[in-house]
């Protein structure tokens, strides 16, 4: 019984399982026992509640793919010269960033939010898995845009670590790799973008973008959580059961440096945790647009 | 009334299929045979507060604090197999790093801070002179992972401690078996990794310094001199550097002269100007071990500080910076800036300040290199 019930119990009752790992069934048995067991029981009901919830009896799945591309060109690593609005050429080393907090919008009734342990994602250029993302359950019908955060939400980036595994963990795998964590302030990084030019002025010829900033754990600050909006325009994407739709994006990662504000590389070689990391926060969440949709 | 429990028991019994929820099913491997370790009692001293660090979350246990130990001295934890965070976390120094006011890590790299003292950290509620991180188990990670401090990523480091014991290396340290004692299961991870250091941490507790038998009655552990000191202390310094901490875990502008990398402090954690220059005041305790001082380790001597904050040097300049966040503390109406303080009043300040020297907290055994040496 007690193994049986472990993964359940650990989560809401671990205490109550003490008296009955020890000796507790030998002894004398007691109303104490008793409420115990009554307690072990009970949470092994209340657990069987994570079990996902009964699904609507027609769902399908969406494909999200993000192709990243500088202007009209390709964006490929290391390799290719780009200019920006401020006439400076550059090349890109690295090129990262998060989208989470995914909704659907509906053409008719109510939208669809990927549950949310299920919707944070590191799109990494050096890494093309990462670029294509699979949602599935998605109710079917008819969809008109998209929406994401680019980056993490305030509430998950201080949860417990328990609560940010996988892609979130800090520690192990991509995010710990890419170093998108920044441990002296501790807090994501939504955005990192590396590279070359002649126009830098550190030491190295390199710039350094990397924005971030969730607005404080102990008081108020630096709030560069961005929702990217997606309107499909003419087209619809057509979810049906059983079946994957596909849907294609583009980041035009030259809108990082041109928007509402120019960024120059030569006047912001390096931009991390300041003020004006906001600016470019606010030229990026601009920068995603449809390509196009498959409905199968 | 028996009846009716075994019959309740039954009962459970038969429901068991049901409340499983069919997920034992998935895993029907018996789980291997656990170690307990060894639970370990944490006491603060009396008249210190309460602990900040949740130990609820993190039992101490033997095992597991020598694991933290191991860990603490072990260069595994850098990109060169040769940083540990003893090596600027020195037992002799009172876990400072003796002589260097920047420490250089790996490749002899350079930081921008000098390296604070590891003690009582289980009382502090934010850690590092700009205070980012409130969370101990989140400080390690830190000098990990800055590239001129370890140099290495924690994910990495995980990867090295699971493939020991090397073959043929010249310190054979068997971390899954460490884990193993420590944790129960020979998984290594990082949530791991951190508790264990936390737990080291935890033990490094100061408080048997002179000072400490005089405060628990020995009114002859302190000479009339210290004890002088001890009053002008009180007077003029323990608004910040307040209880038995010796620090009251705020951030002030001291009226440093903003140093040549115009290091911004506490500001460039919160991006508040109210911020700006500011750094977390120090404690004091151990401050005769753990020069040079301020956050840069500018003042290698104590006279030095307290000059600094007297203001009084012949043939100098105000030596107290004044910008709109300098500490108000340091700027009273109608006074010179800086505090007060004659000649023999620094002498006698400085006297008790050495009281505070804790010889047995930096012999103790306990807290030193456990023969895997990186503190050079």
């Amino acid at each position: 019984m007690i193994t049986l019930n472990r993964r359940c119990v650990s989560k809401s009752a671990s205490a109550p399982i003490i008296p009955l790992n020890s000796n507790g069934m030998k002894k004398t048995f007691s109303y104490l026992l008793l409420s115990t067991v009554t307690v072990v029981f009970i949470a092994a009901i209340i657990c069987c509640t994570d079990d996902p919830l009964p699904l609507p009896t027609t769902t399908g799945s969406v494909k999200l793919k993000f192709d990243n591309v500088m202007g009209a060109k390709d964006l490929k690593l290391d390799t290719d010269t780009y200019t920006n609005a401020a006439g400076e050429d550059f090349t890109v080393s690295k090129l990262n960033y998060y989208v989470s907090n995914i909704k659907l919008i509906a053409a008719a009734g109510s939208n669809f939010t990927v549950p949310q342990d299920s919707s944070y994602f590191l799109i990494r250029e050096g890494n093309v898995d990462s670029q294509q993302i699979t949602i599935n359950h998605v109710p079917a019908g008819n969809y008109t845009g998209i929406e994401f955060v680019i980056g993490i939400d305030s509430l998950r980036s201080v949860s417990d670590a328990s609560k940010r595994t996988g892609i979130l963990d800090k520690d192990s795998g991509p995010t710990n790799e890419e170093a998108m964590y920044w441990d002296w302030n501790p807090g994501y990084i939504f955005l990192k973008l590396e590279g070359n030019s002649d126009s830098a002025t550190s030491a190295n010829g390199k710039f350094y973008y990397h924005i971030g900033g969730f607005g404080g754990l102990t008081e108020k600050t630096l709030n560069n959580i961005r929702v990217a909006k997606i309107d499909f325009g003419s087209q619809t994407a057509t979810v049906s059961q059983n079946a994957v739709t596909r849907i294609n994006l583009k980041a035009d990662i030259l809108k990082v440096f041109n928007g509402p504000t120019k960024l120059s590389i030569k006047e912001n070689t390096s931009v991390m945790f300041m003020p004006f990391s906001k600016n470019i926060a606010d030229n990026y969440m601009r920068m995603f647009s449809l390509d196009q949709i498959n409905n199968q | 009334m028996k009846k009716a429990i075994w019959l309740f028991v039954v009962l459970l019994l038969l429901f068991q299929g049901t409340i499983s929820c069919n997920k034992t099913s998935e895993n029907p491997k018996p789980e291997p045979a656990k170690n307990t370790p060894t639970p370990l009692e944490w006491k603060k001293p009396a008249y210190f507060p309460d602990p900040v660090y949740d130990l609820s979350k993190n039992p101490l246990t033997v095992e597991g604090v020598e694991l933290g130990r191991f860990l603490f001295y072990d260069g595994i934890l850098s990109r060169t197999d040769k940083i540990g965070c003893g090596t600027c976390h020195q037992q002799q120094a009172a876990f400072t790093h003796h002589g260097h006011d920047l420490s250089h890590g790996v490749d002899d790299q350079l930081g921008t801070r000098n390296s604070p003292s590891v003690q009582n950290m289980a009382f502090s509620s934010s850690f590092f002179w700009d205070g980012g991180v409130h969370d101990l188990d989140l400080v390690p990670p830190v000098p990990i992972q800055n590239e001129v401090e370890m140099g290495e990523r924690v994910g990495n480091v995980v990867e090295k401690l699971r493939k020991t014991p090397v073959a043929g290396a010249a310190k054979q340290v068997n971390y899954p078996k460490m884990f193993n004692a420590a944790f129960g299961t020979d998984e290594i991870n990082a949530d791991r990794m951190m508790k264990a250091l936390s737990q080291f941490m935890m033990t490094m507790v100061s408080a048997t310094s002179r000072y400490d038998y005089f405060l628990q009655g020995d009114a002859s552990a302190l000479t009339d001199l210290e004890k002088q000191g001890l009053t002008l202390f009180k007077q003029n310094c323990a608004s910040c550097h307040a209880s038995e901490l010796f620090t009251d875990l705020s951030f002030r502008n001291n009226g440093l002269i903003p140093n040549k990398i115009n290091d911004q402090g506490r500001y460039a954690i919160t991006l508040n100007e109210a911020d700006r220059l500011k750094f977390k005041v120090p404690s004091l305790r151990n401050v005769g071990l753990t020069a040079p001082y301020m956050h840069d380790g500018r003042f290698t001597t104590l006279e030095q500080v307290l000059n600094h904050y007297a203001n009084d040097q012949n043939g100098s300049k105000d030596s107290i910076f004044v910008s709109p966040t300098l500490d108000p503390l340091l700027q009273k109406a109608g006074q010179k800036r800086g505090i007060k303080l004659s000649a023999n009043e620094k002498q006698s300040i400085i006297a008790f300040l050495k009281t505070l020297n804790d010889e047995q907290f930096i012999n103790d055994k306990r807290f030193s290199d456990p023969g895997i040496g990186t503190s050079l």
